[in-house]
Parts: structure tokens; C-alpha cells; sequence
């Protein structure tokens, strides 16, 4: 595991991915209502005619998307989090999850990270909204090399996937050399048997500065990453839970059908122990900076450590 | 069109009708006036238009047929199986737990089914998709989506009407239902859609009107489709809600299901009336 500085967005990542991807796989497909945002060289430039902008309709893109793999293809489309999955929900729900295809949603503005737009395009409940949907895998890669990764694996879907994405640099977590990223996997990114600081996206970044305060405070801290949201990565997490006996959640969504509720749900039913969540709270974003609304929010390392120092108190033996 | 053919035509249309009120009864669920407006059309459709194989239901250079009014499901079920893509016997357990044929379509369930129908005003847009697709590919086929007016209510069928024609998607051809009852009725009080003809038009689509219950009226409409169009066409149909069925052309046989008299006169009426062509 590495931790560099500078490293770039998961969307300019995404990018790659499908630059990468798209001359290897002649059934992959593009919509996308961001034109500005998908850059013009790239895949673009490589597959012109696999790349359709669909302007101002989020309703039609997905149904364009849907009837693109009804016609054999494997589809990206790509908006934003709160008029993709907030407008067309009825045309995701009808025409890709229960049907099935192949569709990947991919968005930007999932989170209160974007920043100064306000409420309206911060969607803090996303992932809830894409978890309860049947056939639906759930992805939030918090670095480049997994974003590619999941890319590629999805480059090569059979079902539909709802790929979170963010437009703040992030470092690399991972190398080319870390293998394959796929929807149910996760990956253990330190080891320790005080505490299991579950996260997903940028508070992936925010659990490994709060796992080294916390060594300096005696408590190793298991940082795992769980890109993939649903299929939840229930063993790696049971492993890890069993081993320290509590839990801590973070993630950039509501505190309310998130990742945290999937970690809940698991323990829960297998192996009840401990467990804090660090989430936005019931209520909606707003206008400001993206590093000012982490801490406004509570979306941090300090609110990890606070959790993870709590529940390693009443931690199970 | 010979009268001998026009004939087979009608009878087979007949018996898809008759087919259509036994499952609907059999299920005692599903609307009988959504499904026998459309009976015709499918019929001419799958016998005279369509290029598909039911042998090769999944044949990649096939004609599609998207039915974006769900509601209308029955008739499409009862002309698939009478078009050889599933047994008869399956229509009998229509609308039950663990049946093929579910109460909407469902894509990938039911050979010859090419999309899903559930939810009202999406098949335009799966159209679109689905067009661009096969464009791609360098299939010469032709993608034909049957709407409801009532679905022209639902914003994202105009969204699908406009990437349509700026896609130029002239093997994109929309059969919409311009259908009496409904225009009479309280749907066209809440918000009528008319005049469909000058919407379709601004948005940049050839469009042609047809008697949706005559078969030499509709060769004549389908014979005016010219393969070498960039427009995306649409051919206007003007039907009538529950044809051949008095009571479904009242506006009963709505969605509580048929009683067993309601069954037993449907079907002596078919007998005598003939269902489709002909007659008002």
C-alpha cells in the first residue's frame, strides 16, 4: 500500500479507464451528458463513433443507454449524481436493473465534495438510493489505479453497476502491480487488532491518517478499503471484525443507506460488535468549499479517531 | 393484397382476439380494451412486416418490435405464440406466480420480446438506443416502437423524439395510437395532446396516418415506408379502444378482469361480429 501525494480524480481516472478499454473492447459504448467533462481526445478520439453526447435529457440517456444493450453493447453513461439517479430513477429501475443489461452508471457530484454548487447537485444519498435496487452492484473507488481497475472489469459486465465518482485530486493508494478490482472485492490497506475502520472513496484517504493517530495512540487500527459497496465484502470485513472486536464506518453519504447501513446489516446478522458511523447526518449540502464542507460535515480523520477510540473502549472480546 | 389474404390475415386476427380474452379471463386480471386495439396492427405486423425467425428468436439482423404501451401486452403475448415463439399453453397462465408471461413484458424472459414495457413512456427511448446499436453494427434492420397517446403525456417520449431525429435514426419508426376512446374520454380533459401530427413534425419526423383495423389500409401505409429515409417516421393509427368487444368498446374490460359471462360473451361476439376489420 502507498500513499502519494497529487495523485489525480477518480473521474479524469475513469477517462483513462475507457481510453484504455474502448479500442480492446469493440462492444463498449459511451453516453454521456458531461461532454465538457469526457475529454475530446482519448476515447473520443479513438472511438468516435462509440461516443454519444446526450445533451440535456437524463431520462433519455438512460433509456438510450438501456436500448444500446439491448442491442448488444456494454454501456457507460455518465451524468451527474443528483439529476441521474435523482431524475430517471423510474428509467433505471425499469429499463437497466430489472432487465438486467449492462448498463454502468457512472456520476460525478455523489457526496458534498462538489463543492459550491449547493444542495441541489450534492447528492449525500446516492448510494442509498442505488443499493436497494435489485441486480444493482455499487462502486466507489477512492483512488486512480482502482478506478481503472473497475473499469476494466466492468468493460466486461454482465449486469448493471452504479460507479460513484469525484472530481477532488486524491493520492494512489494502489500500484499496477495490485491486481484485479472488481465488484464484491475490497482490500485490507493496513492490519491491526485494535479496530476496523471500514470506508469507501475519499474517506478511505481520511481512515489512514486516522489509523496513524490512533497507532500512536496504541490502537492499530485495519483499514479496509470497500470500493465495493454492494456486494458488500461481508468476509474480508467479518475477518477483520472478528480479529478486533469493533467498528468504524466512513463515507461521504448520508449516514442513513450507505455503506455504513450495509457494514450494519452484516454485523448485525453475523457478528454483532461496536460500531460508529462518519457520515453526513439526516440533512442535505450546501454552497462552500469542498475541504470546508469535509469539516463542516464531520467527514474527517478527528471524527475516525473520536469513533474508533469509543467503540475500541466497548470493543467485543 | 388478395382478398384470400386479406382474409387469413383476419381470421388469424380473429383468433389472437379470441386468444386475448381467454387469457385475460383465464388470469381474471389485465386490460381487454388495451390489448384489442392493438390486435390488428401486431397481427399485420408479424405476419406481413416484421423480419423475424421464431427460430432464431435472438437473430442479430432482426426486425424489433418494442411495445412501449405495456398495458397492451396481452395481444402482443397472444401473436407471439400464435407466431411460433413459445407454446400456446403458456398463455394460460398469464399474470400467475412463476408464469412466463408477466403482466408487463419482460425482456429476456419471453422469446420475441424485445424490451421492457412496464412503466409507461420509456420505449421510444429504448428505441433510440437500440437503433444506434444496430446502426453500429451495420444490421440493416428496422426498429419499430408501438405508443399509446397516453403515454405522449410522459416528458421523456419527446426527449426520445428529439435525439431521434437529430440522430437521424430513419430505420426508427414510432406507431402511435391515436385511439377515439381516449380522445373523447376524460384522459383527453386532463391534457390533451393534440395535434400530435404538427408535434411530431416540428421535431423533425415524417409522419403518415393509418387505419389501425384495416389490413389493406395498413399495407398501404407500410408500403409508403421508404428504406432510404434519414427522418425517423411516424404512422399515426387511428384505433379504437377494445375493438371487437362491445363492452371493452364502451369502456369496460377495463382492469378488473372479465367475469366468466363477460368471457362468454366476448368471445360468442368475436364469433359473430368477426373482431377486427370490416365492421365499426
Amino acid at each position: 500500500m502507498r500513499s502519494e501525494p497529487g495523485g489525480s480524480t477518480t473521474w479524469e481516472a475513469y477517462c483513462q479507464g475507457l481510453e484504455e478499454m474502448g479500442p480492446l473492447c469493440p462492444n463498449l459504448v459511451v453516453v454521456d451528458a458531461s461532454r465538457s467533462s469526457v475529454p475530446d481526445r482519448g476515447f473520443v478520439a479513438l472511438c468516435p463513433d462509440r461516443f454519444f453526447p446526450a445533451g440535456v435529457s437524463e431520462q433519455d440517456l438512460v433509456l438510450t443507454a438501456a436500448g444500446l444493450a439491448l442491442g448488444g453493447k456494454t454501456v457507460f453513461a455518465s451524468s451527474c449524481a443528483p439529476f441521474l439517479v435523482g431524475r430517471a430513477y423510474d428509467q433505471i429501475r425499469s429499463a437497466v436493473a430489472i432487465p438486467d443489461l449492462p448498463v454502468c452508471l457512472v456520476t460525478t457530484r455523489g457526496g458534498v465534495t462538489a463543492g459550491q454548487d449547493g444542495a441541489d447537485h450534492q447528492m449525500v444519498e446516492d448510494l442509498a438510493v442505488m443499493r436497494v435496487l435489485p441486480h444493482m452492484s455499487v462502486l466507489v473507488p477512492a483512488d486512480g489505479t482502482s478506478t481503472r481497475g473497475l473499469v476494466r472489469r466492468l468493460s466486461r459486465m454482465e449486469g448493471p453497476a452504479y460507479l460513484r465518482l469525484g472530481l477532488c485530486p486524491l493520492p494512489s493508494l494502489y500500484g499496477p502491480q495490485d491486481g484485479e478490482f472488481h465488484p464484491g472485492g475490497a482490500r485490507l490497506l493496513t492490519q491491526g487488532d485494535g479496530v476496523t475502520l471500514c470506508a469507501c472513496g475519499i474517506m478511505v484517504h481520511e481512515a489512514l491518517k486516522a489509523a496513524r493517530i490512533l497507532q500512536r495512540q496504541g490502537i492499530e487500527a485495519e483499514v479496509i478499503d470497500c470500493y465495493s459497496v454492494k456486494p458488500l465484502p461481508e468476509q474480508t470485513i467479518l475477518a477483520s471484525v472478528r480479529r478486533t472486536g469493533c467498528c468504524v464506518v466512513a463515507e461521504e453519504h448520508s449516514r442513513i443507506g450507505g455503506l455504513g447501513s450495509a457494514v450494519a446489516e452484516c454485523l448485525g446478522r453475523e457478528y454483532p460488535v461496536p460500531l460508529r458511523f462518519v457520515a453526513v447526518e439526516d440533512r442535505f449540502g450546501q454552497s462552500g468549499m469542498p475541504e470546508e464542507l469535509q469539516e463542516y460535515y464531520g467527514l474527517t480523520f478527528r471524527q475516525i479517531v473520536g469513533g474508533a477510540v469509543q467503540v475500541w473502549a466497548m470493543r467485543r472480546r | 393484397m388478395t382478398p384470400e389474404h386479406r382474409e387469413t390475415l383476419e381470421q388469424t386476427a380473429l383468433e389472437v382476439r379470441k386468444d386475448v380474452v381467454r387469457m385475460i379471463g383465464v388470469a381474471r386480471s389485465g386490460r381487454l380494451d388495451s390489448a384489442l386495439s392493438l390486435v390488428d396492427l401486431l397481427t399485420y405486423l408479424y405476419w406481413e412486416v416484421l423480419r423475424v425467425d421464431p427460430d432464431r428468436p435472438r437473430d442479430p439482423g432482426r426486425d424489433r418490435f418494442l411495445l412501449s404501451k405495456g398495458r397492451g401486452c396481452p395481444a402482443l403475448y397472444a401473436v407471439l405464440s400464435r407466431r411460433g415463439f413459445f407454446p400456446r399453453e403458456e398463455l394460460w397462465s398469464f399474470r400467475r406466480l412463476g408464469a412466463l408471461l408477466q403482466g408487463y413484458p419482460e425482456v429476456g424472459r419471453v422469446p420475441g420480446v424485445e424490451a421492457p414495457g412496464g412503466s409507461m413512456g420509456m420505449g421510444l427511448g429504448l428505441a433510440v438506443g437500440l437503433s444506434l446499436a444496430l446502426r453500429l453494427d451495420g444490421f440493416p434492420s428496422r426498429v419499430f416502437c408501438l405508443l399509446g397517446d397516453g403515454e405522449l403525456q410522459e416528458g421523456a417520449v419527446w426527449e426520445a423524439a428529439l435525439s431521434a431525429s437529430v440522430r437521424r435514426l430513419g430505420h426508427l419508426v414510432a406507431l402511435v395510437e391515436a385511439n377515439e376512446h381516449h380522445e373523447e374520454g376524460p384522459w383527453k380533459a386532463v391534457k390533451g395532446i393534440e395535434p400530435i401530427r404538427r408535434k411530431l413534425e416540428a421535431f423533425g419526423w415524417e409522419v403518415l396516418d393509418a387505419e389501425g383495423h384495416d389490413m389493406e389500409k395498413l399495407e398501404e401505409a407500410f408500403c409508403g415506408l421508404r428504406e432510404d429515409r434519414e427522418a425517423p417516421m411516424a404512422i399515426l393509427l387511428r384505433t379504437q379502444t377494445g375493438k371487437g368487444v362491445s363492452f371493452a368498446e364502451e369502456g369496460r374490460g377495463g382492469d378488473r378482469g372479465l367475469s366468466r359471462e363477460d368471457v362468454d360473451r366476448a368471445l360468442s361476439e368475436l364469433e359473430v361480429r368477426g373482431g377486427g376489420t370490416g365492421d365499426a
